[in-house]
């Protein structure tokens, strides 16, 4: 688990600094959907993986999580990520016509652990941040686990759409806070009652800390393991500049301070101190 | 051959403290030949590991990057057991940077590193830009940083290079640069963060290209001032241009810092653009750029 100090992590599939090209641009709801050339990168992706890519003027770099891999298209390999525009960093990223040229460095991080036998898996995911849910429903297919998506977000714009994940999910549950579309209510509100009746043996959650915590924590009280894929503002992205501190609990009970991007963004749920992040 | 190769460090371009994570991070982007022969400059280690500071450590501002990591590091001990050992395997050649709250941890730091095999030499972190907030050994008088230099070299092998990291402060810095020189510095690394503060008005220091113009300031004054003492620029070094202008200043070597948080990969281009083969001296022939700007 997340530890800093444990020797031989990142050698398997060393990550890459590429120029890449966006290669198509759509606005979904509030959020602008980039499909991207990188060459290496969708090769070398696992689910949880995340790209830093470069902006314009800026010095510190955008992570995005990574919405989709195409091992084949008309482009070749590509990979799809979420913006949301929330800073000029963003806006900037957001409006990068077809053609456009962007850095791009990955994958990063830690992806998510995939069970080796068929079980019950529960994905929670909230906004832009249930992007990673998607490639890890696929792979959990694929395994033969059932799985039971949740896709939840304030309101409809900000609801990533399930309707793809539909062939990898045995169940999809859409929530909005609003009630715009789906259930209404927060994660928080079904957690216990999502986890029980998917019978999960493990939870994965992207998304807001709280939903990551109610995650966790719903998990921890039905005896399911948790993943999550945790967000905190990443300057570099690559573990180079000790700039994005997670707090948690070492395997031998010790509090650490980890780095997000390089031993995460994926962590076991049980192992976030969160009333310290 | 330039007065840093003659006391033993090649140059003329290396990783800065604190920019290279745990060198680890850093390999996939090192280039075909990965850390080897890379100067690294690790990170500050401390004699007690230090979790770091809270969040957020670093900002973006214009032009750079204000930070308060708190220098997160597993302490001398594991340091030693784990992360140099990987770091000679891997080739590097690695210099050891040092924190202290005390002269007195400077000189345990020194002592014990002196023994340990594949350090090749040592860069003593003083001024850094929060030091009290950091609980470090705080530097106001050039004669500060000269003590803590002088305690450090007594403990560490006189063969092996002992580089003072000293804040670029442009009034101050000839003073400072001719102190830590006396007290037996092989070399001065101009500068460390800029003292500055996150827009909440909390400490913390100012890296980037916005602090070039002042690095290079500093640089240039010292050389004047002190032409024997090898100098080595750090601030806003993310290609051949601004490389060069340290080294035109008269520098002797260049350190890569904030640069790798943008783009990994910095080093090992200015590496192959500066390797020795590309001029007739360490980093004096211009060439050009294989990526010029293009991501500024």
């Amino acid at each position: 688990m997340a530890d800093e100090r444990e020797p031989g992590r990142g050698s398997v599939h060393p990550s890459v600094h590429v120029d890449g090209e966006v290669v198509a641009t759509k606005r979904v709801g509030g959020y602008r959907h980039l499909t991207l050339t990188a060459p290496g990168v969708p090769e070398r992706f696992r689910a949880g993986n995340f790209v830093a890519v470069s902006v314009e003027g800026h010095v510190a770099r955008r992570a995005l999580w990574v919405h989709r891999v195409r091992a084949s298209s008309a482009f070749g390999p590509t990979l799809d990520v979420v913006v949301e525009a929330r800073g000029s960093g963003t806006a900037w990223l957001a409006a990068q016509p077809v053609g456009a040229r962007i850095a791009i460095t990955g994958p990063l991080g830690r992806p998510f652990a995939l069970p080796k036998d068929a079980v019950s898996c529960l994905l929670v995911g909230e906004g832009y941040a249930a992007a990673p849910l998607f490639p890890l429903a696929e792979r959990l297919r694929e395994r033969g686990c059932a799985v039971s998506l949740v896709v939840s977000a304030p309101d409809e714009a900000r609801l990533l759409s399930a309707l793809e994940a539909r062939r990898s999910a045995r169940s999809v549950t859409v929530l909005t806070a609003d009630g715009s579309v789906g259930q209404r209510g927060t994660v928080a509100d079904h957690a216990d009652d999502l986890v029980r009746r998917s019978d999960a043996d493990v939870v994965y959650a992207a998304g807001p800390h709280a939903v990551l915590r109610s995650a966790a924590a719903a998990a921890e009280r039905a005896g399911a393991w948790s993943q999550v894929a945790v967000e905190v503002p990443t300057p570099c992205g690559t573990g180079l500049c000790h700039g994005c501190p997670l707090p948690v609990v070492g395997e031998d009970g010790v509090e650490r301070v980890v780095r997000a991007c390089a031993e995460g963004p994926v962590v076991r749920g049980d192992r976030v101190r969160w009333d310290d992040l | 051959m330039s007065a840093l190769t003659s006391a033993g460090l090649p140059g003329p371009v290396m990783v800065a403290s604190g920019c290279g994570g745990t060198g680890r991070e850093l390999e996939p982007y090192a280039g075909p030949e990965g850390l080897v022969g890379l100067d690294l400059v690790t990170r500050s280690i401390t004699l007690d590991a230090r979790a770091g500071g809270p969040g957020p450590r670093v900002v973006e501002v214009p032009g750079g990057l204000v930070n308060a990591v708190g220098l997160p590091n597993p302490g001398l001990e594991h340091f030693l057991a784990t992360e140099l050992p990987w770091l000679v395997r891997a080739g590097a050649r690695v210099l050891v940077s040092i924190a202290g709250s005390t002269m007195g941890e400077y000189a345990d730091l020194a002592r014990r590193l002196s023994r340990a095999p594949g350090v090749a030499g040592l860069e003593v972190n003083v001024g850094a830009p929060d030091e009290v907030g950091a609980g470090l050994f705080e530097v106001r008088e050039p004669f500060h940083s000269a003590s803590v230099i002088a305690a450090v070299r007594r403990e560490f092998p006189s063969d092996r290079p002992v580089l003072a990291k000293l804040r670029p402060d442009v009034s101050r810095i000839v003073e400072g640069a001719r102190s830590c020189h006396e007290a037996g510095a092989t070399a001065v690394v101009i500068g460390n963060a800029v003292p500055a503060a996150f827009p909440d008005g909390r400490a913390g220091g100012l890296s980037g290209p916005a602090v070039a113009p002042i690095a290079l300031r500093c640089v240039a004054e010292v050389h004047r001032a002190l032409p024997d003492l090898p100098t080595v620029g750090c601030g806003g070094v993310h290609d051949l241009r601004s490389a060069n202008a340290y080294l035109d200043a008269g520098a002797s070597a260049v350190q890569v810092g904030t640069a790798l948080l943008h783009d990994p990969t910095t080093v090992a281009r200015l590496r192959a653009a500066l390797a020795p083969a590309a001029g007739t001296g360490p980093g004096r022939r211009p060439v050009p750029d294989p990526r010029p700007e293009e991501n500024r």
